[in-house]
């Protein structure tokens, strides 16, 4: 089961081995001219960051670009569709779907970032101390990460927001959480290719603590598979926060959110199809967007291609 | 496995034991007021014994059968969730077939003829896959499937006994929903499987003696690149779960992710632990068998 897992990582650590790539490792600190133009090699790269720029302006300059307060309503214009004033229509209690879509990257891009950032903390953290102690510390770890692996996703995201109260917070935790076994795993394996190198076996040699080792040598050597992975796990991460809102469980009305948007227009797809056709396009570009940007990351931090590139 | 069947099972339990609220105060209502009542209620739950043994009491009732009974509905959780399992198995191999035969078809296409347009259609067809949410895509299909054309119920279940073609009326668009994220998967993992076969030595020896392209990717490509899909498929089944609850709650389709998310708005905690041990139980047994096709595909591996 785990074959694939294996095959992906043993492919990225095997070309750690060789003495002088750790300038490709951090290619974006050392050579960012060649890390831009690697990562700006194809089209949809530069596409994805372009919404990804407009979805950040978006969530920062919210009140500037929305054209309504995102829970103003008109009881003249319910679920009217849309026109001049209302661009992409109202929703059933005379809000304009447009401004709530702006306001609503607040909440995703807030969800993504932060889910995202707890995955880190606790995988990187775990995934370190698993694969640089090994033995028992790495059992008990790796056992407790395949069995929160071994739960469906999205049901366990569902019954830990369930279980926590449904809010948004609780969501972020939850979406966290499931999140994190494939953090930990990633870690893990960077960190025992790493741990081997001359290098690390240098401070061990010159009297370096474990915690210095980790910190100073093998976390800056491993950054760049885990930021490519992080960047594929904030798409994941908005998607879920959508389903959770969707199925009513994350944001509580009324802030505005895409997936709770989603839902009312699930209930009203009959009347006012533009309600749910845009609060998805929304999430559906922004996730594309994140998923371009990430392959992108990965093609330009992959030490396998930059070494092809070279020879 | 063992471990981590138990520190799924220490989860499960926890999940109902973290909650806020008391389940004997679920029980009771607003009866509760009662103090005798509700101590003997606590009692009758085993809920004034310490968590470890009420842990252990209830794992040896989850291993007899025993789930509990619904708070909602006072049924045996057991009962409730097996009735809807067939329901579940039914979506869920309707959908693991669209993703398999659109995934399929699409790699083998690309990888035959790559940077081609077709092959960058199907490159941007997967990142589409892979990035749509399901909830949105369910809406667009029943929007113009249902609500515009008319063609297609927009929810709803019947069972394939009853009236074998309303059933599968009914399937077509849960199933594609459904079956659209692994479809994604398998494009992409399918493409580069078969590229590398196509490179391979016994590739280049069966068009040297003239075989065509499908006679090739037929007899000689597909069954090797098979091998590192296998493990690809069976990881699709955790999606195909996930994606159950919400596939089942927007069709209506009364299956266990349904029950799942339906038990979580009623607090109705021991189907919603049950469902959850079910579920992941099912994506368990799931990678075991992957295990075993991926044994019996490659003959080179053998688990001792």
């Amino acid at each position: 089961m785990n074959s694939v897992r294996a095959r992906g990582a043993a492919g990225l650590t095997k070309p750690l081995l060789t003495s002088d790539d750790v300038s490709y490792e951090r290619v974006w600190v050392q050579r960012p001219h060649h890390f831009w133009r690697r990562l700006l090699e194809t089209r949809l790269v530069g596409t994805g960051l372009v919404v990804l720029t407009l979805v950040v302006v978006c969530a920062l300059a919210a009140p500037l670009i929305a054209p309504y307060a995102p829970n103003e309503q008109d009881y003249l214009a319910l679920t009217d569709p849309p026109s001049l004033a209302h661009p992409l229509g109202t929703d059933d209690i005379g809000r304009d779907v447009l401004s709530r879509i702006i306001y609503g990257s607040r909440v995703s891009l807030e969800v993504g970032l932060i889910a995202v950032g707890i995955a880190l903390a606790v995988g990187v953290c775990f995934g370190l101390v698993a694969g640089y102690a090994g033995g028992p510390a790495d059992d008990a770890i790796m056992r407790i990460v395949d069995a929160i692996q071994a739960f469906p996703n999205l049901i366990l995201a569902l019954a830990i927001t369930a279980a926590l109260g449904a809010n948004i917070a609780n969501a972020m935790l939850a979406i966290g959480f499931v999140a994190m076994p494939g953090i930990a795993r990633l870690t893990r394996g960077q960190t025992l290719s790493v741990r081997e190198r001359e290098f690390v076996a240098a401070a061990r040699a010159c009297g370096a603590t474990p915690l210095g080792i980790l910190r100073l040598h093998i976390l800056p050597n491993i950054t760049a598979p885990i930021i490519v992975q992080a960047t594929l796990l904030m798409g994941t991460a908005i998607v879920t926060e959508a389903a959770l809102s969707f199925l009513g469980v994350g944001v509580q009305p009324p802030t505005p959110s895409w997936g709770a948007m989603l839902r009312t227009g699930s209930q009203y797809l009959e009347v006012a199809p533009w309600i749910g056709v845009a609060s998805g396009a929304a999430i559906f570009v922004t996730v594309l967007a994140i998923n371009f940007v990430g392959d992108g990351l990965r093609r330009a931090l992959d030490p396998r291609l930059a070494g092809r590139q070279r020879q | 496995m063992v471990p981590v069947l138990l520190i799924v099972s220490v989860i499960a339990f926890a999940l109902l034991y973290v909650l806020p609220g008391d389940p004997a105060v679920a029980i009771l209502g607003d009866s509760a007021g009662n103090q005798q009542t509700y101590l003997a209620l606590r009692h009758d739950l085993g809920l004034d014994q310490p968590l470890s043994t009420q842990y252990l009491s209830w794992l040896g009732r989850v291993l007899q059968g025993d789930l509990g009974r619904s708070i909602r509905t006072n049924e045996a959780v057991s009962t409730v969730l097996l009735q809807r399992v067939p329901i579940s198995v039914y979506l869920g191999a309707a959908g693991l077939v669209v993703g398999l035969v659109l995934g399929l078809s699409v790699a083998v296409v690309s990888a035959l003829r790559p940077g081609s347009r077709i092959d960058s259609f199907g490159t941007l067809l997967a990142m589409g896959g892979v990035a749509i949410p399901s909830f949105w895509q369910a809406l667009l299909l029943v929007y113009v499937f249902a609500v515009v054309l008319r063609w297609l119920p927009p929810s709803g279940f019947t069972s394939p006994f009853v009236d074998p073609l309303l059933s599968l009326r009914m399937l077509i668009l849960p199933a594609i929903v459904l079956g659209t994220h692994s479809a994604a998967v398998i494009m992409r993992q399918g493409r580069s499987a078969l590229m590398e076969v196509l490179e391979q030595d016994y590739v280049v020896t069966a068009r040297a003696k003239g075989l065509g392209d499908s006679a090739v990717v037929a007899r000689h490509a597909v069954k090797n690149a098979m091998i590192p899909l296998a493990t690809v498929i069976g990881l699709q089944v955790g999606t195909l779960v996930s994606g159950a609850a919400i596939t089942e709650t927007v069709f209506a389709i009364p299956g266990v992710g349904r029950a799942a998310v339906d038990a979580i708005f009623f607090r109705d905690y021991p189907v919603l632990q049950g469902a959850v041990l079910i579920l992941t139980l099912a994506v368990l047994l799931a990678n075991l068998l992957t295990d075993v096709a991926y044994a019996y595909l490659d003959p080179r591996i053998r688990y001792r």
